[in-house]
């Protein structure tokens, strides 16, 4: 197993009190990165949980995006926020970003919420 | 509160009985009234006791008000074309609701759906059950099996069973606990205080939560620092809206959240303003920042909001726990939360809450299980709601235990809380099982306590949050409570609370402020565990980090129970802990403290006779008082507080009173009272003698009469009075004197008095006993400083 690191890239060793002294950790420096996420979800799959490992890897594809825009889209995803159209719309950038499996979670999310009368 | 105090208190049982749904069916009669007018005395009385408190309900399918089976609910079905589910639970695709459709596309392995939907009912509660079949099995076949399948075989299983199924089936092998830490005033320091005794008392999580919602972020770095004093690796958790609980995590401030609530009818659930697909994409959101995080649902909740849609309240948990798979949650927190009470309002309830933690193990999914909302105003209730979770073990045994006072609680008060830390330790110990809680010395406990109340305050001052005074962090330290703080400035907590969140205050920053104010092992500690997160090891089922920061989990260490024998079981230093409760005392505590409360006196004043036979007096106003081996050298106090010569003072005075004389004598041939007093009887000029072992059980006897015979007897020597001392010897006078007086009757007590006592009489007892030697001569003692 490589040394796990932020998603700053800065190796976890790294973190210590010399660092936090010299000013030198921010936010990114404690956000975790994708491998860990990936490597988190091929043990729970291992484990016979194929659905944590499926959402530990929507985590992976999510490090990607800021705050606002996590925030964001849980919001859009709520019942009765965005019509089908915009649900697919933000379904295909996802896709296009390289967010494949939130994306593949936001068009489905469009197509049940359609026939449910779930959107808006 | 007594059943008499409940009267006085303005809720008198005809009041609360009016509302009861099962006393108003009767005939819109409260509950106890006969058709003549007034109950009878005995069922006054009965309506008096707390438990008639609690709200009873008959069961009403119509309103989801049944626990197990309804007869609405669905016959379990699965039937699979192409590799897609095209039918569940009796409803065709094309009818599925959200819940439906997002449990048939992700809930539900395919490849054992078949084996698992015909298994018959029984079979598979009997492989649940049967210690020869591993939990890998079961998690196996449970993957495949649609909610209503699983709510059916839960349904079969009666309650030692559900604890068999709970002890193999949970996740992780090592059981833990978590607590709430609240107050009413969010105070920051009484909120370090109170994590850090959390944490020192072995709970491995501390949830928090606010009555002031801008207060959030203050009381998150409050726990956070108060718990890194009291133990390493506690998980922090603040309850509050999930946007600025998000927040709270990314800035590491907080490490876990479950108040991600799930419902068993889309349309609760959408109420609740949220679908799968938006908590699915929630749970995502947590982990991509790290954090561990769990769903919430229980029974009630659906019913609490009318829109139960006839169902059981186990089969709409069943789908809950279905879906909190399908979305990919390592955890769930049910048994009742919110709703616990309206599931122990019906006939089989807290089956029901306890069927469904073990639904969530079966889905291989971490438990957070309940016992944490007051379900009942009886002790009895409340503690049969949670023993059989305690006794099979859970991941977390409460879903918040309150650490702190029921008035602090800011969740609503637990099913157990402050009031109840020692009762549960010694239930831990009574059954020799691993709650999760250790006793802490009490130096200890205001050690930690103070030192977490100076570093939060440190870190307010360094950080320019708040400026709290000395007096402040004095108060928190010894608060029991908020309302132990007297008045404090809660509009300085909402500027810090408001300072962290304008400013960004990461847990860098708290870092940072306890290295440069001089705590640098709590900021070590602190961005240790920070470090430790990024590795996502806790991100697993289950997990929690141990107090040297190793993560426990399904993957690290799995549950293995698999009959006696096997499975967790404390090691030995964990089971001294949970032994050596502070109550304890051994032989060598009680000599120590007998040994205090040794005098001067009682000093041997010769033999009682010459040569080893005693020599009886000739006085017949003489009665002789007999002591056991150890008093005047090892036993000094009797149980009633009362310290022997104290009592031999009464009893001489008592004897005076009459006319008589008294003379004291040591026996050291027996520990046995009967005999002491006969003993003491034919010694005396009047052949009555009085006989009184150290503890203070005394008795009259006779020289005629069989050993175990006797005139009068104080056999409950803890309530016996000075006064009651004394009329035992007036008594003895009066026998001496050939009189009938009127036997002194045993101080009555209904407290459990021979559980307070009798391992102090054991020690008592061996004590005396080491005294005892066969032949030796009686002594007679001085009776100087008696009179």
């Amino acid at each position: 197993m490589s040394e796990v690191r932020a998603l700053s890239g800065r190796p976890v060793g790294e973190l210590t009190l010399e660092a936090v002294r010299q000013g030198e950790i921010g936010l990114e420096d404690l956000r975790i990165h994708p491998q860990t996420l990936e490597r988190q979800a091929a043990i729970a799959e291992q484990h016979a949980n194929l659905q944590l490992a499926e959402n530990l890897r929507r985590a992976a594809e999510l490090t990607r995006l800021g705050d606002e825009e996590v925030l964001a889209i849980y919001a859009a995803l709520r019942p009765g926020r965005a019509t089908p159209a915009e649900l697919t719309a933000l379904a295909d950038s996802l896709a296009g970003r390289g967010l494949p499996r939130c994306a593949a979670l936001v068009a489905e999310a469009a197509e049940v919420y359609a026939r449910r009368g779930l959107s808006a | 509160m007594t059943a008499e105090d409940i009267k006085a208190g303005g809720r008198p049982a005809s009041e609360t009985a009016g509302g009861r749904p099962a006393g108003a069916a009767a005939g819109g009669r409260p509950v106890g009234e006969t058709a003549g007018g007034r109950p009878v005395g005995r069922v006054r009385f009965m309506d008096a006791q707390r438990v008639n408190l609690d709200g009873f309900a008959v069961a009403d399918a119509e309103l989801g008000l049944v626990a197990m089976r309804s007869p609405y609910d669905p016959e379990p079905g699965l039937v699979i074309r192409d590799g897609r589910v095209t039918e569940m639970d009796g409803v065709p695709e094309e009818r599925f609701d959200s819940l439906d459709a997002y449990i048939a596309r992700h809930g539900i392995d395919l490849t054992v759906a078949e084996e698992a939907m015909s298994l018959p009912d029984v079979e598979f509660a009997r492989r649940l059950v049967s210690p020869d079949v591993p939990r890998s099995e079961i998690v196996r076949l449970s993957a495949g099996a649609t909610p209503a399948k699983l709510a059916r075989v839960l349904a079969l299983l009666r309650p030692p069973e559900l604890c068999q199924a709970m002890t193999k089936m949970r996740a992780r092998r090592t059981p833990s606990n978590q607590a709430h830490v609240t107050n009413r005033l969010d105070d920051p320091l009484l909120l370090a205080a109170d994590s850090a005794t959390a944490a020192a008392f072995g709970f491995r999580e501390v949830e928090t939560t606010v009555p002031v919602l801008a207060d959030a972020p203050s009381n998150a770095v409050a726990c956070l620092i108060g718990a890194a004093v009291g133990a390493q690796g506690v998980l922090i958790q603040c309850s509050v809206e999930e946007a600025l609980e998000l927040e709270l995590g990314m800035r590491g401030l907080t490490s876990y959240a479950e108040t991600i609530s799930l419902y068993g009818t889309e349309q609760v659930f959408t109420d609740g303003d949220d679908t799968p697909w938006s908590k699915a994409f929630l749970t995502s959101a947590y982990a991509s920042r790290g954090m561990k995080m769990r769903v919430s649902s229980g029974a009630g909740a659906e019913v609490l909001m009318a829109g139960a849609e006839r169902k059981s309240m186990l089969f709409l948990e069943s789908r809950c726990v279905a879906l909190a798979r399908a979305i990919g949650a390592q955890g769930v927190q049910n048994g009742g939360i919110d709703g616990a009470s309206v599931a122990a309002s019906v006939p089989s309830g807290l089956r029901e809450l306890m069927s469904e933690n073990l639904m969530v193990m079966m889905r291989n999914l971490e438990s957070c299980s309940g016992n944490d909302a007051l379900m009942s105003e009886s002790d009895m209730r409340r503690t049969s709601r949670t023993l059989p979770i305690v006794l099979a073990g859970s991941d977390f045994m409460f879903s918040g235990f309150g650490s702190i006072q029921r008035y602090d609680n800011m969740f609503g008060p637990s099913n157990f809380n402050a009031e109840d830390i020692d009762d549960f330790l010694a239930m831990q110990r009574d059954w020799g099982v691993d709650g999760g809680l250790r006793t802490v010395p009490e130096d200890r406990i205001a050690e930690l306590r103070r030192e977490a109340a100076q570093l939060c305050r440190a870190v307010y001052q360094h950080l320019g949050l708040a400026d709290f005074t000395e007096d402040h962090v004095a108060r928190a330290v010894d608060a029991a409570g908020s309302k132990d703080l007297g008045e404090t400035d809660t509009l300085a907590v909402v500027a810090a609370a408001q300072a962290i969140r304008d400013g960004g205050i990461t847990v860098v920053d708290v870092v940072a402020a306890l290295d440069e104010t001089g705590y640098e092992s709590v900021a070590e500690r602190i961005l240790a565990m920070t470090a430790e997160r990024l590795a996502g090891d806790y991100l697993q089922t289950s997990a929690i980090f141990d107090e040297q920061l190793r993560v426990l989990s399904l993957v690290t260490d799995p549950n293995d129970y698999a009959g006696p024998g096997t499975g967790f079981e404390p090691g030995p230093r964990r089971q001294a802990e949970i032994d050596a409760i502070r109550q304890a005392r051994g032989v060598a505590d009680l000599r120590a403290e007998q040994a205090a409360a040794a005098v001067p006196l009682l000093a041997v004043a010769g033999p009682a006779g010459p040569g080893r036979e005693a020599a009886p007096g000739q006085d017949p106003r003489e009665v002789v008082i007999g002591v056991s081996p150890a008093v005047g050298r090892d036993v000094w106090r009797c149980l009633s507080g009362l310290s022997v010569p104290e009592v031999l003072t009464e009893l001489l005075a008592g004897l005076e009173e009459e006319g008589c004389t008294g003379r004291v004598v040591r026996f050291n041939d027996t520990v046995d009272l009967g005999r002491i007093g006969l003993a003491a009887a034919r010694l005396a000029g009047s052949g009555i003698g009085i006989g009184l072992q150290g503890k203070g059980t005394a008795l009259i006897h006779r020289r005629d009469l069989a050993p175990l015979a006797n005139l009068e007897l104080y056999s409950v020597a803890p309530a016996v009075t000075r006064e009651l001392y004394r009329l035992l010897g007036a008594n003895a006078a009066r026998h001496a004197k050939g009189g009938t007086p009127d036997p002194a009757r045993n101080p009555y007590t209904d407290e459990a008095i021979e559980a307070r006592y009798h391992t102090t009489v054991i020690s008592l007892m061996a004590l005396e006993r080491a005294w005892v030697k066969p032949d030796a001569p009686a002594e007679e003692l001085s009776l100087e400083g008696l009179r």
